[in-house]
């Protein structure tokens, strides 16, 4: 972790780093202390932040789509009733992808018939097969932003995670359920804990910044699985491609619902989050890694080790990416190929981002960029919209988290008094 | 200070340099052995590997290079575990880097010398396809280096490589200029390189993340685009023409070198002429001077009047456009056609090139050589019907960059102010 | 060939420089004559720096001019200023630690040739050698900086400004991190170059250096002038006084001190610091159990490393500290385990964690004990009756104890502070600047609190660089000076002329004023291995 630079002992307090003005030196005046309207005040950014990504995501929309662009030029107030009405149908579209149908869900649930239940919930339950790994993945790179760290590695973490999660799940024949499950979904954690450990271990060891170590470990991993899958040993018979034996129905995680696709790995997921909190706000090493994340060097100072820290908690991202892979797959096809991960880990930044680094926005965040991955097939095959258009509004809602004085300069927003975090700080120790 | 506290101290300072020193050489030690079991001794008596030294192309045709597997194999080996005697013993100082590239070339002749047992390589060919797939990841590197000597992180060069890319086969095919395309690229990246600078200079966001906004951006419009316009007007828009290679005229004949640098098509050409200029810029001029200022020491930079927000407003945007430039290679230097996410991390590969090659010009590109031989080596590994798993040979790189970063082969220094905003006060 | 330095005359008149909460000049006149070393004398707090950025263009004044040869100038940063020949070599410098001398010096002013603004380091190169040859200052062109001596650098710093021609140099604290063979070498250059016509300012708290070396000596204390003579006209002990000042102290009223056995000792301590320098340098202290050891000192003398050697948090390079008979521990932990109290002298950057909760921050070195936590479950309930406790007995404003702690005034974090590291069983307490940046009545409430700790019979190591506060609490007052304690005095002895004859070097025993204090037995910086 890079040292602050040591103030010198000139007369003058120094203005601080940050993007605001400076706050007054010695006598800050205390807050008014209005709990809600302060947990308001922190959800109004990011609130804001959503509204503009989407806004500029319907400019998208719009201005990508030719004919519209024609009749612009032709005929500008039609062009706006038709501008609107494409912007509503995609974003309708995305809405019903991702949750349903309002009439057909209550139709569904007055009618008691399973299938029309089935087709009704599809959605949701799309929604939340999407969430559960995004909250995994969510978790492990906030829980390394609260130590101050970057993981960037989360996505290499949950393949490794994956292969272990895998080869538990297969080579352990004759287990019940109620065992092997377990134990597939702690090789899963495991494995993930490993590839973390590594990063975690190099900057705490030798200073190296973990953004480089873990995006090279990103690549070492999915070559490693390449090579794997292709062994005697993961490799499916009689298959020449890259692709793992199926695991043992014993290690699969069972569905919610009969016929539908979501299953129970959202409940590990959802118990990873409380699991993470608990950590975070509850316990001896949360705190710790908290005020590392804070002030190294003021945890320094209260004897706490920033080492084991940074160690810990890379140790813990990597067991928590890991298990998002183990949830997807077990919970899933129960077998490993390469590019299944359609980028979750990466993911996971945007999501940890959106929630602000804490679980429960981590969870919130989770299920809204779910219901988006979710709702993006529906949405293109509905208005031809591709489903690329979800990838874009994720890069701007987090460039408007990112940059809140961007967002405040749009919608002339005051400042507050926070100081920006800044997680870049150069490459060396 | 009594002469025990100084002799304390000695050790102190010097203890840990002394403990890479002698990690280094048991590692040279190490390899020489590895070498001789796995590159000698594996190899029958009488094996002879034949290197093919001729292009395809070339108008005089070379004997081919024929040396003995296991007695190569054997001489190598010995050069190394000299070299890993004397590190472990005194240390090569200063040369220890010169030193450091002799043992691995040393191990990678071996190692083709091994592949190449009983059977023939075309070496030529090899090292043509090499520079070949290292242009981009050297364009990500050289990119790197105008930002990063400036004290800015650039995150985003995957992106900017990616809308070159998709810029540089749209413009092209609806112009039908290939020179209009490329030109088109190069102000895609300024401008991208004109956002992260915005948003990491002025506002102060953090220099990663807006990197990875960009990336993710970048990625996502293309492929968004690439399916609601180049799909539908795929004759139109993506179908640009694609520069062939020029063949330097005399300097191609060159037997062995000519073909592998000098029948490239343009984008080669201009890489090495920007590693040049660079290079130059960098360490010769008043621009290079004060460029380099700002990335170690803003403060003092400003202090003697140099505008530190506009040398890094202009590097980035510079760097943007080279990486635009590179990324114009992906379609109208190669494969033609845009396709969705078609860099396939090379940006990022750029970057740890450019640590790898200490933050210059030069050293970027050596580095993006070596990532580029593992990609164009693994692909002949499946045809040589070899054991080792291509995957591994691929790893190589990324294992290599990290133990650079962690310091193990000496400290790869970054500019001292890299990724921190400055604030003036 | 460069020219000769022109002769200016400069002056500062009415200058006055407001900051959030502090008035740092107030109303300064300076006049500085062609050809002429002129002294600003000064301790922590007084304005030199400040004043100084003002004449080097990095602050705009609030009120006040600037005048060159009595025409009035504006500077809108260093550019404007090194414009008008007005050089600044820095206290911390501003060299380019990877580039070499050349290249250091001229940049922003690059000497080039061809189209491409090609450097034409041979001609510069000439240009730094003749100037290091004609004032005297030895340097190598093409050394790197950071491979460079401390004292060296220096020079190169002064190189710079002479390359762009200033006819005023700056010098801040000079001497501070040379020894006393190249302070002499200093002043010899200085001398050179004010012959040939530049004028020079040199910033500095050390008494006999000013006597030495200066023509005219500026006095400024707490912001505002506070006397101007020169060394014909004053002595050690007149200047000590202005820079000090007979200001009525702030006594605090308390028991006689009964010291018990010894708690802390430190022997022979060597620290060294960033820079390769010894900042502690064989440095001699005990504090008692029961008794207030306040330790005197313009800042930068070595306090801030000798608090971190003893309190864990960095690790001599020789010499043995004590705590209670037992070599003490080397990690911040087990000194805390061991029974000291540590106040850190930043306490927002070492202390606190703004965006920590004050109940949070009242454990932050407790939380992993019982009743804290037990394992690795933190017990909420106990940290918070905890903070409620203290928040009561320590009379802590904050509207909850679920508050940052950043959000409290500068007095409540110290009392949060305070809270946590008096409350408990303590054998030591090492407090650094305790009271800085204080109102009084925080300050004063502070300062009870230290006492009664004493009382309860703990040692207390107080460093401190505001007199009145070491006069207020010491029952026996040590100055340090270079890394050394130059003499420990009992709160009688301690008038402020004695006092700051002392932390301005001058060791009052010395007849010869010309003595630095620990000239003798070593030097004061090896910078052999940097």
């Amino acid at each position: 972790m890079a040292e602050r630079p040591r103030r010198d002992a000139s007369d003058v307090p120094e203005t601080p780093a940050s993007g605001e003005p400076a706050a007054p030196a010695p006598e800050a005046p205390e807050e008014s202390g209005n709990r809600l309207l302060s947990t308001l005040r922190g959800m109004l950014l990011p609130a804001l932040a959503l509204l503009a990504a989407f806004a500029v995501g319907a400019i998208v929309i719009v201005i990508s789509d030719f004919d519209l662009l024609g009749q612009w030029g032709s005929d500008p107030i039609g062009a706006i009733g038709a501008s609107w009405s494409a912007i509503m149908a995609t974003y309708g579209a995305l809405l019903r992808g991702s949750i349903g149908d309002p009439g057909a869900l209550f139709g569904a649930l007055f009618s008691a018939d399973w299938e029309a239940l089935r087709r009704a919930f599809g959605p949701l339950s799309e929604t939340i097969v999407s969430a559960t790994p995004l909250i995994l993945t969510g978790l492990s790179v906030a829980l390394a932003f609260r130590v101050g760290l970057f993981n960037i590695g989360a996505e290499g973490q949950l393949y490794i995670g994956s292969l272990f999660a895998v080869i538990a799940g297969f080579s352990l024949v004759g287990l019940p359920w109620f065992i092997h499950l377990p134990i597939a979904v702690g090789a899963g954690f495991l494995g993930g804990a490993l590839w973390g450990f590594i990063p975690g271990l190099l900057k705490a060891r030798t200073g190296a910044h973990e953004v480089i170590v873990t995006i090279m470990l990103n690549f070492v991993a999915l070559n490693l699985i390449g090579w794997a899958l292709k062994t005697e040993l993961v490799q499916r018979e009689g298959r020449s491609d890259a692709i793992s034996k199926i695991v043992e129905p014993t290690a699969l995680i069972p569905a919610l619902v009969q016929g539908l696709r979501a299953h129970w790995g959202i409940v590990i997921a959802l118990l990873a989050a409380v699991a993470v909190w608990w950590l975070l706000f509850r316990s001896t090493k949360g705190f710790e890694f908290r005020a590392v994340g804070f002030n190294p060097r003021a945890a320094r100072y209260a004897g706490m080790s920033i080492a084991w820290s940074t160690v810990l908690s890379m140790v813990a991202a990597g067991g928590l990416a890991g298990l998002a892979g183990t949830a997807v797959i077990l919970g899933g096809s129960g077998t490993l190929s390469p590019g299944f991960s359609p980028g979750y880990g990466f993911d996971g930044i945007v999501v940890a981002l959106v929630g602000a680094t804490r679980p429960l926005g981590v969870v919130a965040a989770a299920f809204l960029f779910g219901a988006l991955r979710a709702g993006a097939t529906p949405m293109q095959a509905a208005t031809g919209t591709p489903i690329d258009l979800v990838v874009i509004i994720q890069a701007l809602v987090i460039m408007f988290i990112a940059a809140p004085a961007l967002v405040r300069a749009i919608f002339r927003i005051r400042a507050e008094r926070r100081t920006a975090e800044v997680f870049a700080k150069g490459w060396g120790s | 200070m009594t002469a025990a506290a100084a002799a304390h101290v000695m050790t102190r300072a010097e203890r840990r340099l002394r403990t890479r020193q002698r990690i280094l050489g048991i590692v040279y030690l190490l390899l020489a052995v590895a070498m001789v079991l796995g590159f000698g001794v594996s190899v029958a008596d009488d094996a002879s590997s034949s290197f093919g030294l001729t292009a395809p192309t070339a108008p005089i045709a070379l004997p081919n290079l024929v040396i003995p597997s296991a007695t190569t194999a054997y001489l190598l080996a010995a050069v190394v575990a000299f070299a890993g005697a004397v590190q472990l013993t005194r240390g090569f100082g200063t040369r220890g880097a010169i030193v450091l590239g002799l043992v691995a070339f040393a191990f990678v002749f071996a190692f083709l010398t091994w592949v190449a047992a009983g059977q023939s390589m075309n070496l030529t060919g090899l090292l043509e396809t090499t520079v070949q797939r290292s242009v981009p990841i050297a364009f990500g590197a050289l990119s790197g280096v105008l930002c990063e000597r400036s004290g800015v992180i650039n995150i985003a060069i995957e992106g900017m490589l990616l809308s070159g890319a998709f810029v540089a086969a749209v413009v092209t095919s609806a112009f039908d200029n290939p020179w209009l395309g490329m030109l088109s690229a190069v102000v895609m990246g300024g401008l991208l390189g004109g956002l992260l600078a915005v948003l990491a200079i002025r506002y102060r966001v953090d220099q990663i993340i807006a990197g990875f906004f960009i990336n993710i951006f970048v990625t996502g419009l293309t492929a968004f685009l690439s399916v609601r316009l180049l799909q539908p007007y795929q004759d139109e828009l993506n179908r640009p023409e694609r520069l062939g290679p020029i063949a330097i005229p005399i300097l191609s004949d060159i037997p062995i070198l000519g073909p592998v640098l000098f029948n490239h098509n343009i984008f080669v050409y201009l890489l090495f002429g920007l590693i040049a200029v660079v290079h130059f810029g960098l360490f010769y001029t008043r621009w290079g001077l004060r460029v380099r200022a700002v990335g170690e020491h803003p403060k003092a930079a400003d202090t003697v009047g140099v505008n530190v927000y506009w040398v890094r407003y202009t590097n980035v945007i510079l760097g943007g456009m080279v990486a635009g430039l590179g990324g114009a290679f992906f379609t109208i230097g190669s494969t033609g056609g845009f396709e969705r996410e078609m860099t396939a991390g090379r940006g990022f590969i750029g970057l740890a090139a450019m640590i790898f090659g200490g933050w210059n010009p030069i050293g970027g590109f050596l580095a993006a050589l070596v990532f580029g031989f593992a990609d164009a080596i693994q692909s002949r590994l499946s045809i040589l019907s070899i054991a080792i798993p291509s995957e591994f040979l691929l790893m190589v790189p990324y294992i290599v960059t990290i133990i650079v970063v962690a310091g193990l082969v000496g400290r790869a220094r970054a500019p001292a102010a890299d990724g921190k905003p400055y604030v003036k006060e | 060939m460069s020219p000769e330095p022109s002769h200016v005359k400069l002056e500062l008149r009415g200058i006055t420089k407001r900051f959030p909460g502090v008035v740092a000049n107030q109303d300064v006149d300076l006049v500085v004559q062609p050809g002429e070393i002129h002294a600003l004398l000064g301790e922590n707090g007084a304005g030199k720096s400040t004043l100084m950025n003002v004449l080097y263009g990095l602050y705009r004044p609030d009120e006040g001019e600037i005048l060159i040869d009595d025409k009035v100038v504006a500077f809108d940063g260093p550019g404007d200023a090194i414009d008008a020949g007005i050089g600044m070599v820095h206290q911390h410098f501003m060299l380019v630690p990877v580039f070499t001398v050349t290249e250091n010096v001229m940049l922003g002013v690059e000497t080039t040739r061809g189209p491409f603004g090609q450097l034409d380091r041979q001609a510069a190169r000439g240009r730094i050698v003749e100037i290091s040859e004609r004032h005297g200052l030895h340097i190598d062109p093409d050394a790197t900086v950071e491979d460079l001596p401390v004292g060296v650098r220096q020079r190169v710093e002064i190189i710079k400004t002479l390359y762009r021609h200033s006819n005023v140099l700056i010098l801040d604290e000079p001497s501070a991190v040379l020894t006393p063979q190249e302070t002499d070498e200093l002043f010899a250059v200085m001398r050179s170059l004010v012959a040939t016509g530049t004028s020079i300012v040199f910033i500095t708290h050390k008494l006999n250096e000013v006597l030495e070396v200066a023509d005219r000596i500026t006095v400024l204390r707490r912001g505002t002038v506070a006397g101007t003579t020169t060394p014909d006209e004053t002595n050690l002990e007149e200047l000590a006084a202005m820079m000090v000042g007979r200001d009525v102290q702030l006594v605090v009223d308390r028991p006689p001190a009964t010291p018990g056995e010894p708690i802390l000792e430190v022997r022979d301590l060597v620290v060294r610091d960033e820079r390769g320098h010894n900042a502690v340098n064989r440095l001699d202290l005990a504090v008692r159990a029961g008794e207030i050891l306040a330790v005197a000192g313009v800042q930068g003398n070595g306090q801030s490393e000798l608090v971190e050697a003893i309190t864990g948090l960095r690790e001599p390079d020789a010499g043995v500290v004590l705590l209670a008979g037992e070599p003490l521990a080397d990690s911040p932990r087990d000194v805390f385990e061991a029974g000291v109290a540590h106040v850190p002298e930043d306490r927002m950057e070492d202390g606190l964690i703004a965006d920590f909760t004050v109940a949070d921050n009242l454990v932050l070195n407790s939380y992993w004990q019982p009743p804290f936590a037990s394992g690795l479950r933190l017990h909420g309930e106990a940290i918070v009756s905890n903070a409620e406790t203290l928040v009561g007995e320590y009379d802590i404003r904050t509207p909850s104890i679920f508050n940052p702690v950043g959000n409290l005034s500068g007095g409540n974090q110290q009392k949060v502070i305070a809270a946590r590291e008096f409350s408990r069983p303590i054998k030591l307490i090492v407090a650094a600047q305790p009271t800085r940046g204080l109102d009084v009545g925080s300050i004063e409430y502070i300062h009870r609190r230290i006492v009664a700790k004493r009382d309860e019979g703990a040692a207390v190591l107080i460093v401190s660089s505001e007199l009145d506060e070491v006069v207020a609490l010491g029952d026996r007052i040590a100055v340090m000076y270079r890394g050394r304690i130059v003499d420990t005095l009992s709160p009688d002895e301690a008038t402020p002329e004695r006092l700051g004859l002392l932390m301005g070097g001058a060791h009052p025993e010395d007849d010869d004023a010309g003595t630095l204090v620990g000239a003798t037995a070593d030097t004061g910086s090896e910078q052999a291995d940097g």
